[in-house]
């Protein structure tokens, strides 16, 4: 019980007539990287504030690292680092500026020893002082990350941390990440990229506010109940757009050489590929972003 | 976790500070600005202006009216055209063509040689009693001036003197002292100059995003208020001197009372100005709207204070609210310590009132400040 870093129950949210996060229940153990997936606009953001102290929820109830969401919510602010989606330091302040600016609010013992260490941690050293401003996205990505671990919290949150960043820089980033994770630092960390989402221990899809799947990467993709056949061969792109069309098939794609299509039903399915007979076709593991793009629509098919 | 912590606050007081003081482009402004607008009303409101319209009336010419004319003319204040009738003379005051009719009564020859010593009536548009202040009290040293041109026989009794101006002051039978007007310029020129720099402080804070991760971070609310009047205080101080030093060297005003008191009040007037600024600045959604919220009080500030009208000239209901703007009070006291060298009991009464707004407007700042984001 006492691992549950996150355990919060039927959270809800609303902003005037709109609700935003309804009836969110979420756990998540000591040491886990945990993905929030779901749509622009599916109560990601609404639900970290909500776990950091920064919104109270309408309803619900709940702590996070041990201290109660709605009546303790200056103690957790203390002990989470809090990532926000959009660069949220100063950028007239050098990066040293910073650093130090955030060691001394939290009341660090041995600030300029922190702040040096974390610098040195995430290659920030040689920009000591530079203006935030002048970096560039992935350089104030590490700079904001380095703020929200500098004192050390159980817990990180991050919204789309690495939205704007560079391959290379989001390689390195989540390399951090796990780092931390494996020296028990808990982590919720909300995308919109596959790769990042199969990165994490456990993946939470939102729409519309709720849960709709969550587990592992290929726990989630079984959940679907997604069927995928690949096909490679000469006219991929034109049966694309054929099959696209035809009943059966949720999604047909290409990604480089392959085709990929995408149903719930099996026979219907087959029927629709056997069209393109030219083409040599084989039964795959569905993609996580076909098992999304697929709950998507049936999200967007029931009211 | 409630309690205030130094660490805390000496972290967002060097964050201010080096947010304040990196910005260079601001920082200029906030130094020229006062300087130049002090510059700018300074001479632009003339407390003593010449050449102004006159106009004479007379119904015989007499032989004294060119020595009168002249020396009128001499003065340097009036510019003289005679005028045919007196609808003339009335419409040209009711416009505002002429600032002064002259009248010489009929008879007025035989009446000085008599030695009855007539008047001359002078009709003046007092609507400026500035403007008119100085011309009209020209005019006595006038009458010796014209002595001296008289008939030997005239000037043998000195004890009459040959006529007397009589001033009718229309339109507005007060008038006002010269020397009010930069002591309450000076008031009003830092209640520009420190209201909208941190007008701007919170809602700049929340557009560009750094708000949530401030909100996010163990700060109280008193500690980000107190760190943002801060450095702009220093700066209303520098602001301060400056106009002070222009004030004496360019406009002569004297500093009669004591400058360690007069900086003082002028802190806490200061203090009041930032910390509105910041009430303002908690309580608008973006930028546009604080800058409005200054806006608004400004012109009150402008009338009501004193510094347009005289502050017991204006109706009582305008009197009350005027005592609400620290401006008033600081008017007071500035002109107070500047010509009348006022100390510590005469300004009491005012001083109270700006450190109950000063402390009023924080308090409110602190209410009104939201530590989520709902």
């Amino acid at each position: 019980m006492n691992d549950r870093v996150i355990d919060v129950r039927n959270l809800r949210k609303s902003f005037g007539a709109r609700k935003v996060v309804e009836g969110l229940s979420l756990q998540v153990e000591q040491g886990q990287i945990c993905g929030f997936l779901g749509a622009n606009g599916s109560g990601k953001t609404t639900t970290i504030r909500m776990l950091c102290g920064l919104l109270v929820p309408d309803a619900g109830e709940g702590q996070c690292i041990g201290f109660d969401i709605i009546r303790q919510a200056p103690l957790i602010r203390r002990h989470v680092g809090y990532m926000t989606q959009k660069f949220s330091f100063y950028e007239d302040l050098t990066v040293f500026e910073n650093l130090d600016f955030v060691a001394s609010v939290y009341e660090m013992r041995n600030r300029r020893a922190a702040v040096d260490d974390i610098m040195v941690r995430m290659g920030l050293a040689d920009r000591r002082n530079q203006l935030a401003g002048e970096l560039s996205g992935g350089w104030k990505q590490r700079l904001a990350l380095a703020a929200c671990v500098l004192h050390q919290p159980k817990l990180l949150l991050l919204d789309e941390p690495t939205a704007g960043v560079d391959a290379k820089a989001r390689r390195e980033f989540w390399d951090l990440i796990h780092d931390m994770a494996g020296e028990g630092l808990t982590v919720l960390v909300s995308t919109h990229y596959m790769d990042e989402a199969e990165r994490c221990n456990r993946i939470v899809y939102l729409a519309n506010g709720r849960i709709v799947v969550e587990g592992g990467a290929d726990q989630v993709a079984r959940q679907s109940g997604l069927i995928t056949f690949e096909a490679t061969g000469q006219g991929i792109d034109n049966a694309a757009r054929a099959l696209r069309r035809m009943s059966g098939v949720e999604a047909a794609a290409v990604f480089g050489h392959a085709l990929h299509v995408a149903g719930t039903e099996r026979e219907s399915l087959e029927r629709a590929i056997r069209s393109f007979a030219n083409l040599e076709w084989r039964e795959v593991e569905p993609r996580l972003e076909d098992v999304f793009i697929h709950m998507l629509s049936v999200k967007e098919a029931a009211p | 976790m409630t309690g205030l912590s130094w660490r805390r606050l000496a972290a967002l007081l060097r964050k201010e500070w080096i947010q304040v003081f990196r910005d260079a482009m601001t920082l200029r402004i906030i130094i020229a600005i006062p300087i130049m607008q002090l510059f700018l009303f300074g001479y632009a409101i003339n407390t003593d202006p010449k050449n102004l319209p006159t106009g004479l009336l007379t119904t015989d010419h007499t032989k004294y009216e060119r020595t009168i004319v002249a020396a009128l003319k001499n003065s340097g204040y009036y510019n003289v055209t005679p005028l045919a009738t007196e609808a003339e003379a009335n419409e040209g005051l009711a416009d505002g063509d002429l600032l002064f009719v002259i009248e010489i009564p009929p008879g007025f020859d035989r009446a000085v040689d008599r030695g009855e010593s007539p008047a001359i009536l002078v009709d003046a548009d007092a609507t400026d009693p500035t403007a008119i202040g100085n011309a009209t009290a020209a005019l006595a040293s006038l009458t010796a001036d014209i002595q001296r041109d008289l008939p030997p026989i005239r000037r043998a009794q000195p004890q009459t003197p040959p006529f007397q101006f009589v001033v009718h002051a229309r339109y507005n039978p007060e008038q006002l002292t010269v020397l009010n007007i930069v002591p309450g310029l000076i008031c009003i020129v830092l209640t520009f100059s420190t209201l909208f720099v941190t007008t701007l402080s919170i809602t700049r804070e929340r557009e560009r995003g750094t708000m949530e991760n401030l909100l996010a971070m163990p700060v109280r609310p008193v500690e980000v208020m107190i760190a943002k009047i801060t450095p702009y205080l220093t700066i209303g101080y520098i602001q301060v001197g400056l106009i002070l030093i222009a004030s004496v060297l360019f406009f002569q005003l004297p500093i009669r009372g004591s400058i360690p008191l007069l900086l003082a009040a002028l802190g806490l007037f200061i203090g009041g100005n930032l910390a509105l600024g910041v009430l303002f600045s908690t309580v608008s959604a973006n930028q546009m709207q604080a800058t409005q919220f200054a806006q608004f009080t400004l012109l009150p500030s402008f009338l009501l204070s004193g510094f347009m009208f005289p502050f017991r000239g204006m109706p009582l209901w305008a009197q009350w609210a005027g005592e609400v703007f620290p401006t008033t009070h600081a008017m007071r006291i500035v002109r107070g310590m500047l010509l009348k060298g006022n100390g510590w009991t005469e300004i009491a009464p005012d001083l109270w009132p700006l450190a109950l707004f000063t402390l009023g407007a924080i308090g409110l700042a602190v209410w009104f400040y939201r530590e989520t984001l709902d």
